[in-house]
């Protein structure tokens, strides 16, 4: 088994937390995992991507080339990355961050109004949980306690907003095409 | 230490940046100086250091400059305690003179150097291998280093502890050659127990002070690498990085003095080569081409090289843990089966240099370079192993 | 503080395998030594405990000449691997001995910032006002229009005052002198010595080799004579400006003398809090 997971959006959305987690889940899991990232000098704003490269076996090449999910949280990180999802991957996206979310290939489509549904809870800045519960409910790679795990460790301060972030992102996320 | 660690921590198992890694491997190792000044890619390091050295009784200092915090480090090293700096590679170019010093007066410290693009202020957040050559050479005059290169996150645990054992058995600079990417990247991790690390202690001196000689070798071992006395302990000794005498006094005009020294400090080094040059090899023995890496480009190797022997190519790999001092015997020995050799590395050829004069005159040696921040890709470096064949 | 004859500071406090000294004829860094060693003399300074520290430069000889540790660095970087030594063992009693290039010049930063952070270091300055040991150049410290060998028509740089500098930054021991004041030199050195926190004490030092040569004082008498010409006391300072008056004069005396909590301190009682 060998999976790559690429997040990308903005600065400030938590992408590089977003791929930590995912990474400590496997790890839990007791897979191989390896997160990398990239971004520019500046804190907010900017183009940020964060990999996740997951596997049973020793991992060599740390990046991820074509992409098995690709979670998706800015309409210029669509254009540049949607299509660097394998065949029949999951794509990931919130529509209403990506309005113009149409592509063709062979790819799995996933929708969640996540900053809508982080706005609702009380704050924006869960939308990367909300993406990472849809994540989740989608693809079976890693469980819930695993994922459960990793948020407890990595944001201890703001639990259980959080934990209800990653549970809206489950029941929420829809399979469009 | 570690236990420490590990009870603060309440586990001992991680998922962190390569950055993080050294400073945990730096703890292990019973580092309780550390002084730096902020730098991408090698902040996370000061960052991490300035969190636990309170909680362990250590000292974590923010310096004026990367020149200072080298200095103060080489001043607190003069005390006994084990210190390091963290930079990247314009803090590394400021601190070249001190490496020097250390050099010659044969201070312990470990510098963390995690490689940028270059050169000047260049990619601040993208990985190279730029500074491999800057390493050895940096600093002016002969003299010998220990540079190590890392692959994983918990290889730059392992060979934080290592750096620093080394620096402290040959009383030398030792440095830790992380890039942008392994420094970034993050991975599972596992804090040793302390009953299961070697951590070395520098040999102290135990002759009566008014006999001893700060730069007299063999009181107590055999090798090249004088007893240290620790200022404070009584033994009042000066340190200075002028020429000097066993004595430590300045001599500066004398050849024979300068030459003494100076053979020296690159002999205590290089005679113990066979137990400092670490390497790791696959599928050398029927290989007719050999990749060597060394650092993250090795991975990316490996991948090809795995790739290239399931299409059936007899490709191995070699790849350097320790880059300085190099060890062209052993090196000679490994790769003579080969007919070419391929030198993978994120600079327009460093390291091919050294591996060129190491292999026989009618071997073929190439470079597979990369530049400009990305590591090599798999396919980029299994494209030259073809383009071998 | 009695009378010491000077061969017992020779015979307690020097290598005697190291003399003579490198010093030339008619310097005063062998006096500002000899006025240090009296200070840790009168104050009876544990020697085992005591860490002399030096960047280059003529007055960077210092400590090659103490019997005790000495730690003698980089051009410019005294007072930063002081504070390495301080920071690492605060047991240690640690004393820079400086020239005004190695810590006006190349180390006008780290003497900043040590001061800033208050590292319980002292810090003596020998002034020249020039670079000696490389033959008589200019100095951050040369008086405008001074010869010296790279000012051949006179110096045209404003000199920088080392002494209001840390004052300014707030160190909280400052005092200035020349060579001339041998017995404020000590009283002034004794202070800084038991000054927690950074303390500088900063000695007018003559050069007659090449300073004075290339500025009409060829003798220490005539250099001596010089400071005493244009140097003012602070108290007298202070009186004049009392008075409305002015003067282009360097001030001598001591100028801070006050307490700082220093950086060790600091460091010790955060660390307490955390546990």
């Amino acid at each position: 088994m060998k999976a790559g997971i690429r997040i990308s959006g903005f600065g400030g959305q938590g992408i590089i937390l977003s791929g930590v987690i995912v990474g400590k889940a496997a790890v839990n899991q007791g897979f191989n995992a390896v997160q990398t990232q990239s971004y520019g000098p500046e804190a907010r704003g900017g183009s940020t991507r964060s990999e996740v490269v997951i596997s049973d076996e020793e991992i060599d090449y740390p990046k991820v080339e074509s992409a098995s999910v690709s979670i998706i949280m800015s309409q210029e990180a669509f254009y540049k990355y949607a299509s660097r999802t394998k065949r029949e991957g999951l794509i990931i996206y919130d529509p209403e961050l990506i309005p113009d979310h149409k592509i063709d290939g062979d790819f799995k489509l996933a929708e969640i109004n996540a900053t809508r549904i982080a706005s609702e809870l009380g704050t924006k800045i869960v939308a990367n949980i909300v993406m990472l519960g849809a994540f989740n409910e989608m693809c079976s790679l890693l469980s819930k306690d695993s994922m459960t795990e990793a948020i407890k460790d990595s944001i201890p301060k703001m639990l259980d907003l959080n934990l209800n972030a990653f549970e809206a992102g489950i029941n929420k996320v829809k399979l469009v095409k | 230490m570690t236990n420490d660690v590990i009870r603060l921590l309440g586990k001992n198992q991680l998922f962190i940046q390569g950055d993080e890694a050294a400073v945990y491997g730096a703890l292990i190792a019973d580092c309780r100086f550390f002084a730096g000044y902020p730098i991408t890619p090698a902040t996370e390091v000061a960052e991490g250091m300035a969190k636990w050295m309170p909680r362990l009784g250590g000292v974590y200092v923010q310096m004026e400059d990367e020149i200072a915090s080298i200095a103060s480090v080489i001043g607190a090293s003069c005390t006994g305690v084990k210190s390091m700096t963290a930079t990247s590679g314009p803090g590394f170019s400021l601190m070249q003179e001190c490496i020097g010093y250390a050099c010659m007066a044969e201070i312990p410290c470990v510098i963390v150097n995690v490689q940028r693009g270059g050169p000047s202020t260049g990619q601040p957040t993208e990985a190279a291998q730029g500074d491999v050559m800057q390493a050895m050479w940096g600093t002016h005059g002969d003299h010998q280093i220990i540079a190590l290169a890392p692959k994983s996150v918990q290889e730059t645990l392992d060979l934080t502890i290592e750096a620093f054992n080394l620096s402290e058995d040959y009383r030398v600079p030792v440095i830790l050659l992380l890039d942008a990417e392994i420094g970034h990247m993050r991975e599972k991790v596992v804090l040793p127990e302390i009953k299961n690390v070697l951590v070395e202690e520098r040999v102290p001196a135990t002759i009566e002070p008014d006999r001893y000689r700060p730069y007299r070798t063999g009181f107590t071992r055999s090798s090249k690498v004088p007893e240290f006395a620790p200022f404070g302990s009584g033994y009042r000794t000066y340190v200075t990085g002028l020429t000097h005498d066993k004595r430590g006094f300045p001599v500066t005009t004398s050849a024979d003095v300068h030459e003494e020294l100076v053979r020296r400090l690159v002999e205590k080094v290089q005679d113990d080569i066979d137990s400092i040059w670490y390497y790791e090899d696959s599928f050398l023995e029927d290989a007719e081409i050999v990749v060597v890496s060394y650092g993250t480009t090795s991975r990316p190797a490996a991948s090809a090289v795995k790739m290239a022997r399931k299409n059936g190519l007899k490709v191995g790999h070699l790849r350097l843990i320790t880059i300085w001092p190099f060890h062209y015997e052993k090196t000679r020995d490994l790769l003579k089966n080969a007919h070419t050799i391929i030198v993978a590395e994120m600079n327009l050829g460093q390291m091919i240099h050294p591996i060129t004069e190491a292999v026989s005159s009618d071997t073929k040696v190439i470079l597979a370079p990369k530049i400009g921040g990305a590591i090599h890709t798999p396919f980029e470096i299994l494209k030259f192993i073809e383009g071998e064949q | 503080m009695g009378f010491v004859s000077n061969d017992i500071i020779v015979d307690k406090y020097l290598r005697k395998d190291m003399l003579p000294t490198i010093f030339c004829t008619g310097c005063g860094i062998g006096s500002v030594m000899n006025f240090s060693l009296r200070a840790i003399h009168d104050l009876n300074i544990d020697m085992n405990k005591t860490v002399f520290v030096s960047g280059i430069g003529c007055s960077s000889r210092v400590p090659g000449y103490i019997y005790a540790d000495g730690l003698h660095s980089l051009h410019g970087r005294a007072i930063a691997y002081a504070t390495g030594v301080k920071l690492a063992n605060p047991d240690l009693k640690v004393v820079v001995f400086t020239g005004d290039g190695d810590c006006g010049a190349i180390g006008g930063n780290h003497f900043l910032h040590a001061i800033r952070r208050n590292v319980d270091i002292t810090v003596i300055s020998i002034n020249n006002f020039i670079y000696g040991m490389t033959g008589g150049q200019v100095a951050p410290t040369t008086p405008l229009k001074s010869k010296t060998t790279t000012t051949p028509y006179g110096n045209i740089e404003y000199p920088i005052d080392l002494s209001m500098m840390a004052k300014v930054i707030g160190a909280p021991y400052v005092a200035r002198w020349t060579t001339a004041h041998p017995i404020q030199c000590i009283n002034s050195i004794k202070k800084a010595l038991q000054k927690t926190g950074f303390s500088f004490v900063e000695i007018l030092s003559p050069c007659p080799t090449s300073y004075g040569r290339m500025n009409k004082m060829g003798t220490t008498l005539d250099m001596t004579k010089h400071f005493k010409e244009n140097t003012i006391n602070i108290k007298l300072y202070e009186k004049l400006i009392a008075e409305g008056k002015t003067t282009d004069k360097m001030i001598i005396g001591e100028l801070v003398d006050t307490e700082k909590e220093d950086f060790n301190a600091k460091y010790k009682k955060f660390c307490g809090e955390l546990k």
